[in-house]
This record gives C-alpha cells, structure tokens and sequence, in this order.
C-alpha cells in the first residue's frame, strides 16, 4: 500500500512540475479523467527487458499523468482465455495487449481508437499496410486496436554451408531454394521445416508455401479459396522440397527446429531472432560458435504475392468499453509508442519485436549487429492469418487446426495426392467459414 | 427427573429457538452436509452441467451462443478428424489397458514374493506413477525425437544395428504404439501396486488347501489367485479405464494429436477446438461424446466384474 501512495505522491510532484511549465500537461491536453487509474494485461515477456522497460515506460506515464497503472503479465497460453473473459464479463483490465486476432474477434466491445492511430501515424511515418490491417475493423477505416509489435520468422541459415552449397547469396525464387535444398542435403547439412502440429513454427512454412505460389485460404469476401492450382502447385512443389528435409520432420513441434539448429544438425530453417540470439549467448563455446555463422534471409517470394511473405506473432492493443477511464487507456497507448518509450523499448528487445510504424524502422537497434537486419522489415513481408480474407474467428480457428500444416504435411507424407489434399483443406476450412 | 424438571419449569421454553434448531437433528445433518455439497455443486455439478449445455451451443470464445439442439454432434458425426479421433481414443484405451493389466498383474505377483529389499523395490516401482505425467511425456518426447533419441542413437551409432534414426512419430501406426507404449509404462505401477495389495489379502491356507489337493502352479493361480482378485480387479480396471480414456497431457505434449491428426484423441480434440481454435461449443460436444464411453465402461466393470459368478465359479451364484 505505501508503495502505491508513494508512487502517487510522484505521480503529484509530476503533475505539478507540469503544470508550471508553459506547455498543457498531458493529462490536460487528453481531457483524462480525475483520479484515473488502469489495468493492463499483455502477454509475459519475451526477453527480460521486455518487461522491465515496459514496467519503465509504465511508470514514466504514471509520472507524466499521474494516472496508477497495474501491468498483469499471463503466459502465452493464458493470454487469449483471459481476452475473452474480459469481453465476455465487461470486468477486468481496462487495456488488453492481446494476440493478432483477438480485437477483431471483440471488436463491438471495443472502444474506437481512431484518432490515436492516425496521430501516430502522421507522426511516425505512417503504419505498414499489414499494421492497418490488424489495427482497423474489417472493411471500414475505424482503428479498434492499436498493433504494438511483432515478431516475425525469415529464414536462420548457416552461411558457411550454403557457400559451401554454391550460394553466395540465398536464393529468392523458389527454384534457387529448391536447389539449395538439394545441395544442403548432399552435403549433410540438410533443410529442416516444422510439419508436426507446431503452430508457430509449422503454420510459418507452410502460409509462406502456399502464399509465395499464389493460393491463400479464402478470398476477399471470405469464400474458400484454398482448392486451387496454385495450392496443388505449391504442394508439388513441397513435396520436392521435403525430399531435401532431414528425416522426421513431420513429427516436429515448434521447439524441435531450434534443438536440431543448435545441435547442427540442419543447416537451413525458419525461426524467430529469439533462435539466433539463443544460441549466440550460448554459455557452451561450441553452440556459440555457431552463432557467427548463422545468417537471416527472407523466404524466396515466388510469382504469388510479389514480394516476400511471412507470417509474424503479432501483440495487438485493444481499449475495452466497460473501462471507466477511456480517455486515460488511449493516452497510456499513445505514451508507449511515442518514441521516447517506443524506441527504448524496441532497443531493449533487440529486435525480439519489431515496429508496425515505419518510422522507428530508423530506430538504432537495427544498426545493432547485421545479422538481426532482415527483421527490421518483418511488418514489409507479414501477412496475417487468414489471408486475403477477414481477420475472423474462423480464421483463427482453421489456424489453430492445422489445416493449413497437414494439407501440406499430408502431401509430403505420401498420405494424399496434392488434389486430395487441397480438396480436404478446403472442406475443413469451410467447416468454419460456413456462417 | 420429573421433579427437577418441575422445579425450574420456566427454564425450558428460554432456551433460543437457535439452540433447539441445532438440536434438530435433520437439520444438523443437512448443515453438516451443506459444505460438502456446495463443493460438489460448485466444482463437479455445475461445471459438468455447464460443458452439457455448451454442447448444444454454437458458443465461441468471443460470444455466447444460442441453443442449436444436435447441430455440433451431427456436425461431428461427418467430420473424419472427430471419428479417427474415437477409434484413437477406443484403440488407445483398449490396448493400452491390457498392457497394463497384463504387466501390471505379473509385476504384482512377481513382488508377492519374498524379494531381497521388498520395500525398495516396492516405493521404486511407483516412481512412473509419481512423477508427473507432463515430465515424463516430455522424457518420452526427448525418447521418441526423430533427430536425439537415445534408442536411435543406442541402434545406429553405438550397435550398429540400423542405418537411420528411428522415425516413431512420423507416421501414423508408429505414433500411435509409441504413444500406447508411454501410456503402458505410466500406467502400470497403479495397476500393480493395486493388485499386489488385493494379494497379500488372500490368506495362505488357500494355497495349502489347494497345493493339498494336488494343484499346480497355474491350477493355483487361474482357482485361487485370479477369484480372489477379482473384486479389486474390479475397481482397478473401472479407474485405469477411466484415467486412461480421458488421457490428455502425454498426447498433447508428445504430437499435439499429429502428425496430421492420427493420433489425436478426444480430450485433446476437443481441447483443440474448444480453447487454442475458439469453438467452444463443438470442443464442448466431444467432451460430451466421451461420456456415454465413460458411463458404459464403469457399468461394465460394476455390473459384469462384480458379479459372483464370474468371481467364483458358475456354481456359485
């Protein structure tokens, strides 16, 4: 409790050191409420300062505005079931740091975020295409959730094996790839992509195979579109690239790619930055030595979308109606992207999350170390789950599913011919989209 | 008794309505039961009546939904995934159940005997069953990974036997025995500590009586043992059926139900839709589904194992 007071006897002094300067204080300017105090739920952190520079950041609001903040940290696992019930029972934390999808789900509990948004926007050099996309409700141009950062899953390589293989560069085109695969392979480093029900790591590769050849899950109007022949294209084309995989990836979860990266197994995978670094400070000089030759790359973009693709863990903040502070939650949300937090926060994560505005691409973190570079455009390259349709409910669940995974790990297991398989994803899908 | 009752007459109707309320004794067994029934109704009743209702919902986590009778079940009645994840589930309980059975039982007889270090051997045998189930699926996982197993590394690199590391969670029939395996090994220390406390109830004068009258060893085992044992062979299969049905975590943590959903089960199914895929109405029916299973395998046990005739003989009713 004498925390608490204390902390508000700061928040006091800083109120009125405010308020003998010239300039409004922030409190005065965003109308927020007297007496305000918030809640805040987001997910437990990736790295340390993740935590502790968004408890900084935090307190500096507190400082600022004067408004108490309590930050509650749930597991990943927990995140979404607590969303929910917030929704659900109009109680609970008043701001929500939630996963990609959740505030579409919510989205008529949600209050509007629009000028927020577009202020950020203006000032930092505008959102990326996919950050509008994830920020605004479907189809309209009303901000509901404000995207915080993502992280997103290029390809980790070992580079002196892939010269080894003959590439100087890493292949763009799918054909490039498919040869480096093959050559890995004959070299006994071979490729290893998750197959198994890994939802991360297994959804990743599989959204970059189908989109990169041009099919996605449901159209623009949410209509089943995956029963098509740039699917079956892409399955043939996995089943090419799976001969290349070192055996037993289609048992792998989302870990299994990190222990056979770290124990040099396989040469060639896609993974967050979090892999890179984890075996870069590796206490074990061996393991560590293979952080210098790791390198990051795009997956090859292939004639489907015309750029890269991938498919990134994306936190996105949302405003709940019931909170009795409004205006307090939309300023705590603009005071933590502003840079002066933003880009420490960033910084600190050393590119475990990367920036939806543009603007903070110039942040000093990407100048870093090099090899985290590739990262700094995950929010270029992202597309979001669901593709070209809705951020939807059922878009999560096919997810969650696999549906996406086992049509093309039911294919490279020699289960299903690429048309069987295209023609069960798409029954499976429409099991979801039928409403 | 009378007359002292007679001398203090007004005493008796001051004593509070309270006090006479408690000594109600109808009363004082429903208070007293108040506490245990709360509990029940609170954690068992309502949640098992909540899951009931949800079935025949089309809730999902961001909305509660509306009453849609057998919509999510005749929805599952053509869905592939939910009828392989039933013969999963049917397969993996029954085979699973008599592995146990079988070793759990030989285990049993095997430490009725006199052993050097009985007592050890007794607390060892139940380390499977102590450790929680999640570590020691994640041991399986380490046994069963297709690029570190120690099996494969034992066969190919120390043997010799073998070319390539063993695949056992790769492909469909491999996944499945590998998980039956696990399930074998977790399983039996219940069954055969169970068991070898039903034996050392069974009095030695019926082995003499029957070593009397010329029995052998499996004449001994098949008229004396298998009889005695069957009231709490009972028991012991009704709960390991029970435990073994509703199997989550080895699942979950070894295949997450893969690869391509061959080795999903009905609890992990149904977790898999109801929470990480947002359907909690349809999760909510394949729990559902599991019950008529549940109901059915307790009625056998009860009913058709606890019948005398079956424990001691057809004469014997």
């Amino acid at each position: 409790m004498s925390i608490s007071r204390r902390d508000v006897l700061i928040g006091g002094a800083g109120l009125a050191a405010g308020a003998t300067l010239a300039a409004p204080s922030i409190a005065q300017t965003a109308n927020i409420e007297k007496g305000a105090t918030l809640r805040v739920l987001r997910p437990t952190k990736f790295v340390d300062p993740d935590q502790t520079i968004f408890n900084e950041n935090t307190e500096a609001f507190t400082k600022a505005t004067g408004v108490q903040v309590r930050v509650d940290y749930a597991s990943w696992e927990d995140l979404r079931p607590q969303t929910a019930v917030t929704a659900n029972t109009g109680a609970g934390p008043d701001v929500v740091v939630g996963w990609a999808d959740d505030p579409h789900i919510f989205a008529d509990k949600l209050i509007d975020l629009t000028a927020v948004a577009e202020d950020l926007g203006k000032k930092y050099g505008g959102w990326y295409p996919v950050a509008e996309k994830y920020g605004k409700k479907d189809k309209t141009s009303t901000w509901i959730s404000i995207p915080m950062g993502g992280s997103g899953g290029p390809a980790v390589y070992r580079e002196s094996w892939v010269k080894e293989a003959g590439f100087d560069k890493f292949p763009t085109d799918h054909a490039g790839f498919l040869d480096l695969c093959r050559k890995l392979k004959a070299k006994g480093h071979p490729a290893g992509f998750a197959l198994g029900n890994a939802v991360g790591d297994g959804n990743s590769f599989c959204n970059w195979l189908v989109w990169s050849h041009g099919g996605y899950m449901v159209d623009e109007n949410n209509k089943v579109a995956i029963n098509s022949k740039e699917t079956i294209e892409a399955l043939k084309y996995a089943k090419a690239l799976y001969e290349t995989f070192i055996p037993g990836t289609l048992s792998w979860l989302d870990i299994s790619n990190n222990k056979a990266l770290t124990a040099g197994e396989i040469g060639l995978t896609q993974n967050g930055v979090s892999l890179y670094f984890s075996i870069k400070n590796s206490k074990d000089e061996k393991t560590a030595e293979i952080g210098k030759d790791l390198n990051h790359a795009p997956m090859p973009i292939g004639a489907g979308v015309g750029r890269p693709t991938e498919t990134a863990l994306v936190i996105n903040a949302m405003v709940f109606k019931h909170t009795k502070f409004p205006n307090a939650a939309k300023e705590y949300l603009r005071f933590m992207m502003e840079k002066e937090q933003y880009d420490k926060w960033l910084t600190g994560c050393f590119g475990y999350w990367t920036q939806p505005l543009k603007g903070y691409a110039q942040s000093k973190v990407w100048e870093s170390d090099p090899k985290i570079l590739v990262y700094r455009d995950t929010w270029e390259r992202a597309l979001w789950s669901g593709y070209k349709g809705a951020i939807t409910e059922a878009a999560g669940t096919v997810n969650a599913e696999y549906v996406m995974v086992q049509m093309v790990a039911s294919v490279c297991a020699g289960q299903a011919t690429p048309e069987q398989a295209a023609a069960e994803a798409e029954r499976r899908a429409k099991r979801y989209y039928r409403t | 008794m009378t007359i002292a009752a007679e001398a203090r007459p007004t005493t008796q109707p001051e004593q509070s309505w309270l006090v006479r309320l408690f000594d109600y004794k109808p009363f004082l067994i429903f208070i007293c039961l108040l506490p245990a029934l709360g509990l029940l109704l609170v954690f068992l009743s309502y949640p098992l009546g909540l899951g009931i209702w949800l079935a025949f919902t089309d809730t999902r986590i961001g909305r509660s939904g509306i009453f849609i009778g057998f919509e999510n079940f005749e929805s599952l009645w053509h869905d592939p995934v939910f009828i392989t994840s039933v013969w999963n589930t049917l397969l993996y309980t029954g085979v699973a159940t008599v592995g146990k059975f079988g070793l759990g039982l030989w285990l049993a007889l095997l430490l009725n005997n006199h052993l050097p270090f009985k007592s050890l051997l007794r607390a060892l045998i139940l380390v499977p069953w102590i450790v929680p189930t999640v570590l020691s699926a994640i041991a399986f996982w380490w046994i069963y990974d297709p690029q570190f197993s120690i099996i494969s590394y034992v066969l190919v690199d120390v043997l010799g036997w073998r070319d390539t590391y063993v695949d056992f969670l790769g492909s469909p029939w491999p996944a499945r025995w590998s998980l039956i395996a696990a399930n074998v090994w977790r399983g039996i220390p219940f069954v055969a500590i169970s068991l070898l406390a039903g034996l050392q109830t069974i009095s030695p004068a019926l082995y003499e009586a029957a070593m009397l009258d010329g029995a052998n060893a499996w004449q001994r085992f098949r008229h004396v043992t298998l009889p005695m044992l069957m009231p709490i062979l009972a028991i012991v299969l009704t709960f390991s059926v029970l435990f073994t049905f509703t199997d989550f975590q080895l699942v979950y943590a070894i295949t997450r139900g893969g690869p391509i959903n061959s080795t999903h089960l009905m609890a992990t199914l149904a977790f898999q839709r109801g929470i990480p895929g947002g359907q909690l109405g349809e999760g909510a029916a394949i729990a559902v589904a599991m019950i008529p299973f549940l109901v059915m395998a307790t009625l056998f046990s009860y009913f058709a194992l606890a019948r005398r005739k079956w424990q001691q003989g057809e004469d014997n009713d």
